[in-house]
């Protein structure tokens, strides 16, 4: 031991460092000059791996956006619609697609409005990659018209119903003491909903996602780092202690900010939605939607109802959870990205369990006298009121589902 | 679907239908071939078909020449009298492009999808020495009368002939019809789908007929003046299971998808017609074979001197089935004449072409 010790007081600290570096490098020459894996496959083809990010419908044209996540460079041979193969024009025209690249199809074809097109790219080893037009419409284009209506839908199903939410403000002050614990519960059982809603969405989303972009574990780990980021966030000196004013202003806004972020995610799925068409359908939803919002107002007010916040306080805390739901709708209506989606979803999912922690931490400072530490927190009311915020969420979703 | 849809399904279907920001350039052009099929002049519905060309010489068949090029073997006499015809075949792997930029890992005999066509008379003997250059046992089995010995099935007679291995197939060419050969080495379906496969014409022998039925059976064999003025050709209906899923990604008539589409076949319109069909496609059940602004005979299996069928437009063949179309063009407006697959899913999946018929003083390219 003494001897060991010894051996590496000598060596100084840069050689240290710098040879498992050196090691890898030679491990990696070896690898790559003897290809141990290649002599197990031989000259087997490689596995082509090409997704359809979305298709565009215009007059007479579809026009797909592919990415290729596959280890090798890909050509798309040729193109069917329903079964029958169909002139197309690529970019770019060699179509050969490299790795991580990304190609457009324009496809001249004559789509018939409301009905299901089955598209299938054959590529030059006779492999097939279908995507499937579930209902064809026009893809909206971004208009003045448009930009205005998907910015009223987004309000709408947004900042309104968070902002009526906040109204009841002034009951919440007028609650007793078990009451109040109660509507914080509540509120645990509202975001703990919407936490798992969040996350069982984005892993949806994730698998359509191309696998080499790793869209579930990405989920997770930008969940996770929102998270830690708004607790040390919220760990600041001024908001430290959650017994001021201050404290309990800054859970509101958190509440807030992961409420917002999950309606920037509703947003880009109303906005995906409402472009498809389906006007009745559309506004049958976002009328769902935004009475599950109205909800989300009570659980930012809950926090503070022993403080006087003020109405633009309110006010603004009810544009900072609803209104990201506006930008959500334009980015959802006229670019929709699975990937970007995944994101959002994640920020907001990791917005959301911080919230939890922080309503939580406060549920147990305010627990009855001589009943104190997690277990006992578990008291009829608190019990309660997660149940009831458990149910209410979910009575509200039937609502959209 | 309405009111059913979730969330979930909601963003699916946004990630389905997409939406874009600013709008590309959206010129619709396109390779396309100039064809008769375009029913919107202004291009607007777009075309059917595939983009770009095969290159034949690459494959080393043409379908245009496989259409006509008759195999009648290296032929002699034997001591008895009877013809002798003599083939050989080997059996090779080959990349083929079965269409525009889609290559499909192909076996073949003598490097060509569908096999020679044998052209015989009934009665001749056939000599086929067999060898496999490939990388899979294979066998050729040929739809005809002979013995167990001779089916070239595996476990019977020579059995499965193996890779660098060889044997020789010899029988007498018996009924006369319209027939094929295929590989009959297990697992039947990859090994007839990969492209083993021909068609096997055996013609009838006048001598055995007198009067009017004797003129028919002149009419039908290859060394007589009444068969040499009618225009013969071949089509074997195949299909190419690219992604090996067990379903057609390609279907043709002598594999290449649209060839005789976007290169028509001419046709003298006072010339009588005679197209020998084969059925070979796999995985579906049936083909057919649909003529169009026409009717013909057909001769099932090509093995009756009457036609079976005598008028009519549309057949259809089961895996395996054969037989002889006869039509005629005289006195027809010139122009394209489709023919193709009544299941639509297989003509808009390449099987489909058309007669360029051409009016009298304007003969043949």
């Amino acid at each position: 031991m003494d001897e060991g010790t010894g051996l590496s007081s000598r060596v100084p600290g840069w050689v240290i460092g710098i040879v498992p570096l050196l090691l890898f490098g030679l491990f990696t020459w070896l690898f790559i000059a003897y290809s141990p894996i290649e002599r197990l496959s031989g000259n087997v083809p490689p596995i082509e791996d090409v997704t359809v990010n979305r298709v565009e419908l215009k007059d007479r044209l579809f026009v797909l956006h592919v990415v290729n996540g596959g280890q090798d460079p890909v050509t798309i041979a040729q193109v069917q619609v329903d079964e029958a193969y169909w002139n197309f024009r690529m970019e770019p025209s060699s179509g050969r697609i490299g790795r991580l690249e990304t190609a457009k199809i324009y496809i001249p074809y004559h789509w018939v409005t409301g009905e299901v097109h089955e598209l299938r790219l054959v590529t030059n080893t006779g492999v097939t990659f279908d995507h499937t037009v579930e209902v064809a419409l026009p893809t909206p284009q971004p208009d003045a018209l448009h930009w205005l209506i998907f910015a009223l839908v987004g309000i709408f199903v947004g900042v309104i119903p968070v902002g009526l939410g906040l109204m009841w403000f002034p009951l919440l002050q007028r609650l007793p003491r078990s009451g109040l614990r109660f509507m914080l519960a509540l509120t645990i059982g509202l975001l703990i909903f919407l936490l798992v809603d969040t996350v069982a969405e984005g892993m949806e989303i994730a698998g359509g996602v191309s696998d080499v972009f790793h869209a579930a574990p990405l989920l997770i780990f930008a969940g996770l780092v929102s998270f830690g980021l708004l607790v040390a966030v919220g760990n600041r000196k001024k908001t430290r202690d959650r017994n001021t004013p201050e404290g309990r202003l800054w859970i509101a806004t958190a509440i807030a900010i992961g409420i917002g972020l999950h309606n920037l995610g509703e947003g880009m799925a109303i906005g995906a939605a409402t472009a498809i068409g389906e006007v009745a359908l559309g506004t049958f939803l976002v009328l769902g939607f935004a009475l599950h919002n109205i909800t989300e107002g009570v659980g930012i007010g809950a926090p503070m109802a022993s403080d006087r916040p003020g109405i633009a306080k309110l006010a603004w805390l009810a544009l900072i959870a609803g209104g990201p739901a506006v930008p959500g709708v334009w980015l959802g209506g006229f670019s929709y990205s699975p990937l970007l989606a995944v994101l959002f979803l994640s920020i907001g999912a990791g917005a959301i369990l911080q919230v939890v922690y922080e309503v939580g931490k406060l549920l147990l400072s305010r627990a009855e006298k001589g009943a104190a530490g997690f277990g006992a927190s578990f008291d009829w009311v608190n019990v309660g009121g997660v149940t009831l915020g458990l149910v209410i969420m979910y009575a509200t979703a039937l609502l959209v589902a | 679907m309405s009111s059913k849809l979730s969330r979930r399904a909601w963003l699916r279907a946004g990630a389905a239908l997409g939406l874009v920001g600013a709008a590309g350039s959206t010129r619709l052009i396109g390779r396309t071939p100039v064809s008769p099929v375009d029913h919107d002049q202004s291009g607007g519905h777009g075309n059917l078909g595939t983009v770009g060309s095969v290159d034949h010489e690459r494959n080393g068949f043409d379908p245009h020449e496989v259409l006509t090029d008759f195999d009648y073997g290296r032929v002699s006499t034997l001591p008895n009298g009877q013809t002798l015809r003599e083939y050989t075949f080997v059996a090779r792997d080959a990349e083929i492009e079965i269409a525009p930029g889609v290559f499909f890992p192909a076996w073949t005999y003598n490097g060509r999808v569908p096999g020679p066509t044998i052209r015989c008379v009934e009665g001749d003997k056939i000599r086929i020495a067999f060898s496999n250059a490939g990388s899979h046992p294979h066998t050729i089995h040929f739809h005809g009368i002979h013995g167990a010995s001779m089916d070239g099935i595996a476990g019977v007679g020579a059995g499965e002939i193996h890779p660098g291995k060889s044997t020789v197939y010899e029988f007498d060419a018996v009924p006369f019809g319209c027939h094929l050969y295929h590989c009959h080495s297990n697992p039947l379906k990859r090994h007839i789908h990969k492209g083993l496969y021909g068609a096997f014409i055996v013609d009838p022998d006048p001598a055995k007929y007198s009067g009017e039925q004797r003129q028919m059976a002149e009419a039908r064999n290859h060394m007589y003046p009444a068969c040499q003025e009618i225009r013969e050709t071949v089509m074997v209906m195949n299909g190419f299971d690219t992604n090996f899923d067990g379903d057609n990604e390609v279907y043709a008539a002598n594999t290449v998808a649209f060839a005789y589409m976007d290169r028509m076949i001419p046709v003298e319109r006072k010339q009588r017609q005679r197209l020998y069909l084969v059925n070979i496609t796999e995985f579906d059940p049936i083909n057919s074979f649909h003529l169009h602004a026409n009717f013909f005979s057909y001769y099932d299996h090509g093995t009756t001197l009457e036609p079976t069928l005598p008028t009519v437009d549309t057949i259809m063949q089961c895996q395996g089935q054969r037989g002889i179309l006869e039509f005629s063009f005289d006195g027809f407006e010139p122009g394209p004449y489709m023919f193709h697959a009544h299941q639509s899913e297989f003509a808009e999946l390449g099987w489909m072409g058309f007669f360029d018929v051409k009016a009298d003083a304007e003969g043949l390219a």
